[in-house]
């Protein structure tokens, strides 16, 4: 056994309204250059729809993630280490440009500058790659808004699987969901297994995946086997970028980005400790259902003498230790039950969970007769339904998927009898299986949500880590430029137009000029 | 005047070139890693790029080791098992084969650098440069072949040989070799040389990474502590 510590995040579904503030923060920070207007680190879906990119869930069309060989052995999808080579020229699983969204802006100076005429002069929608004028976009991270788009497209998300979908394009049936998405962490990610230039890693001491952007020689592979579709190619710079985590701010025990400005506060950090000995075992148990309960079996109790014990021998610091028991992911995934990882079933042992969202009850109960389960409705006549979202977070496996779902409902039940009518009932807490204090617990991080008790991020040690590049004196010179840059850029938008090793053809669009650099 | 010349492409240019080429490739690697990529167009414009690149990059990998096996090999390596003549009619044979190869994936990548409008507008310009380069040296390679079935001897073949081969070992009079050949040898070779020189300008970087070190990783997983 040997034990390393993660930094996991859990979405809260049922609390999430949709209202892009994640992605907004985040493309602000990390993707305002030229080459990944393109990109969102931090996207949020409308559920049932096929995303952004078009149809990421398709494992058959896109090949992310793992398999097993007949052996049982663990394979990246898109082939062998020797298929991946072969491959190289020219990569036959990669999504092109308009499977994400053209990159656009709009022609803001032809306002000011436009001669007299009839007509009041318009911004037209202009390429950021060719500078034409394009007459509407196609697509985009956000495309299925609200359910946007006919029923036919959306319905082929891929989470409808083994599910009679025509009913839910019924207006009386119809349901949905918001899916905020960023990169997993994953404990077994693929992305760095099908790198060939070994330039993706996975950060020792809080489990961040990162790619070398001087290690990166672009050769595309790792875009195909993430099943998720968040590693994105910067057609500028020509590397690959992804999610970061906002590892300077984990570092120095702030949120991520997208977690500190969520105003739903669905989102919660903490650290998970795991045997990191017997990834590849519960990666390769042989039922995708299996997984999930597998994953689970990884984390360890950071109450146990014994973990604690072996932790520090490992070199977890204190501090994280104590971080882990009071971690909200640790309480929501493993204690409560009612966190689990996004599609299980690509075998990458994602480290982003997510609560599954109540939904209201279907119309039998608006008619009057509410299906009871005990004391609780039914949770099998929410309106969504139950093996949607199992499809999407167990692999298809609806019993953990309903236990999680009545345990929320219970809290609400259990709360409103103590806070309106006066009443603590023990038959709710019976019926879900936990005690007052537990349900109690459950309440005040879920509905409270108090900051410190969703963020428990013990500071990195910097006796160990060294400056980072957000660092007092790098991030003043930077800031209010252009943001985030590499190596030999030049403060803004690239590299200086006279460098002998080539230069960028762009620069960044987002002052509304949607043309080359002269 | 002309032996002055001479002397000076195939006896002192081969140095400069090369020299040009290595330090230039380490300064860039040392002082600017984060341009030493591939620069892949793929997720801007696919098509064609299947059989065009792979057939340009399979065409032009064995053509280069083709070159240097071929000139690099002394004489009485091969004198044993075959002449001088049946070496340059396989060199011809595989040559005119991969070239061909090359040859159309190379039409296909110029029609999509000239004509697409996403690549085109990304294409810097050593891009474009480098590609219509590498596309007269083919032409001027695939030229060869016919110059050299005037006479199946093999004698100019080893005149070349022994040309690469004076000059990597550092022997004096290498040029001498060359003088008497025919233009589109001497052609084909400035214009290579001209590429080495150019080498570390351009995208042709990219090629000094190829990851045969992805098939020796143990496992699939990288872990980096920290520190």
């Amino acid at each position: 056994m040997t034990i390393r510590a993660q930094i996991g995040m859990v979405l809260n579904l049922d609390k999430c309204i949709g209202c892009h503030t994640c992605s907004v923060t985040c493309k602000n920070v990390w993707t305002s250059r030229a080459g990944v207007e393109y990109a969102w680190f931090n996207n949020v879906e409308s559920k049932p729809g096929i995303g952004y990119p078009r149809n990421w869930e398709d494992q058959s069309e896109w090949k992310g993630g793992w398999e097993l060989t007949k052996a049982g052995k663990l394979r990246p999808k898109i082939g062998s280490k020797m298929g991946i080579l072969a491959n190289i020229f020219a990569n036959p699983d990669m999504p092109l440009i308009d499977d994400y969204y053209e990159p656009f802006t709009y022609e803001y100076d032809h306002l000011q500058t436009a001669k007299e005429s009839k007509t009041v002069p318009t911004a037209r929608m202009k390429s950021a790659i060719t500078g034409k004028v394009k007459e509407k976009p196609e697509w985009g991270m956000n495309w299925e808004e609200i359910l946007g788009g006919e029923f036919e497209k959306r319905s082929q998300d891929h989470n409808f699987k083994d599910i009679e979908k025509q009913i839910y394009g019924e207006f009386e049936n119809t349901f949905m969901m918001y899916l905020p998405r960023l990169c997993e962490h994953c404990l077994n990610p693929s992305c760095v297994a099908s790198c060939p230039s070994g330039a993706i890693y996975k950060r020792e001491e809080d489990g961040i995946v990162l790619i070398d952007q001087d290690k990166c020689r672009g050769w595309r592979m790792c875009v195909s086997g993430c099943p998720y579709k968040k590693i994105y190619f910067n057609w500028q710079s020509g590397k690959s970028e992804k999610c970061t985590f906002c590892y300077p701010r984990i570092e120095a025990g702030e949120p991520t980005i997208c977690s500190e400005t969520c105003v739903g506060r669905i989102r919660y950090l903490g650290v998970l400790l795991y045997d990191s000995d017997q990834i590849e075992q519960a990666a390769s148990v042989k039922d995708e259902q299996d997984l999930y309960q597998s994953q689970c079996d990884l984390f360890l109790d950071p109450n146990d003498p014994d973990v604690i014990a072996r932790a520090k021998a490992d070199g977890v610091p204190d501090s994280w230790i104590t971080g882990a028991q009071n971690s909200p992911v640790y309480k929501m995934a493993m204690q409560w039950k009612i966190a689990f990882p996004l599609h299980p079933e690509y075998r990458t042992l994602p480290m982003v969970w997510y609560v599954p969202p109540l939904s209201p009850i279907q119309s039998a109960a608006e008619a009057g007769h509410l299906d009871q389960d005990g004391m609780l409705p039914d949770v099998r006549s929410l309106r969504i339904p139950n093996q949607y979202l199992a499809n999407m977070l167990t692999a298809g496996d609806e019993a953990p998927i309903i236990s999680a779902l009545e345990r929320m409902m219970a809290m609400r039940l259990y709360m409103r009898g103590k806070t309106v009518d006066g009443v603590e009932d023990p038959k709710i807490l019976a019926q879900v299986g936990m005690s007052k204090n537990e349900m109690e617990d459950m309440y005040q991080l879920m509905a409270i949500a108090n900051y410190e008790d969703r963020f428990v991020i013990p500071t990195n040690h910097r006796e160990y880590a060294g400056d980072g590049p957000f660092d007092q004196e790098i991030a003043f010179s930077a800031r209010s430029e252009c943001g985030f840059s590499f190596g030999n850029d030049s403060p803004c938008g690239g590299q200086d137009s006279t460098n002998l090793f080539g230069s960028q053809t762009h620069s960044n669009t987002l002052s509304g000029t949607p043309r080359r650099k002269s | 005047m002309a032996e002055y010349i001479n002397t000076f492409l195939f006896g002192v240019y081969p140095y400069i070139a090369v020299s040009v080429m290595i330090i230039g490739s380490v300064l860039r690697y040392d002082q600017n890693p984060y341009s030493w990529k591939s620069d892949s167009s793929q997720l801007l414009h696919s098509k064609g790029l299947r059989l065009g690149s792979n057939l340009f990059h399979i065409g032009i990998i064995l053509l280069f080791f083709g070159h240097l096996l071929g000139l690099l090999t002394p004489h009485w390596v091969y004198e044993p098992f075959i002449t001088a003549g049946q070496k340059q009619v396989l060199a011809m044979t595989a040559g005119g084969i991969f070239g061909l190869m090359c040859l159309v994936g190379m039409v296909i990548l110029i029609w999509r650098r000239t004509t697409q409008d996403r690549v085109r507008a990304t294409t810097k310009f050593m891009d474009m440069a480098i590609l219509l380069i590498l596309f007269v040296q083919l032409i001027l390679g695939l030229m060869t072949i016919p110059e050299s079935a005037k006479h199946l001897d093999g004698s100019s073949m080893v005149a070349l040989a022994e040309w690469s081969q004076h000059i990597v070992t550092f022997r004096p009079g290498a040029a001498d070799f060359i003088l008497p050949q025919a233009l589109v040898f001497k052609l084909h070779i400035v214009l290579g040389l001209t590429i080495f020189l150019l080498f570390p300008f351009t995208r042709l970087v990219h090629m000094i990474s190829a990851p045969l070190k992805f098939l020796l990783r143990s496992g699939y997983q990288i872990v980096r502590k920290r520190g």
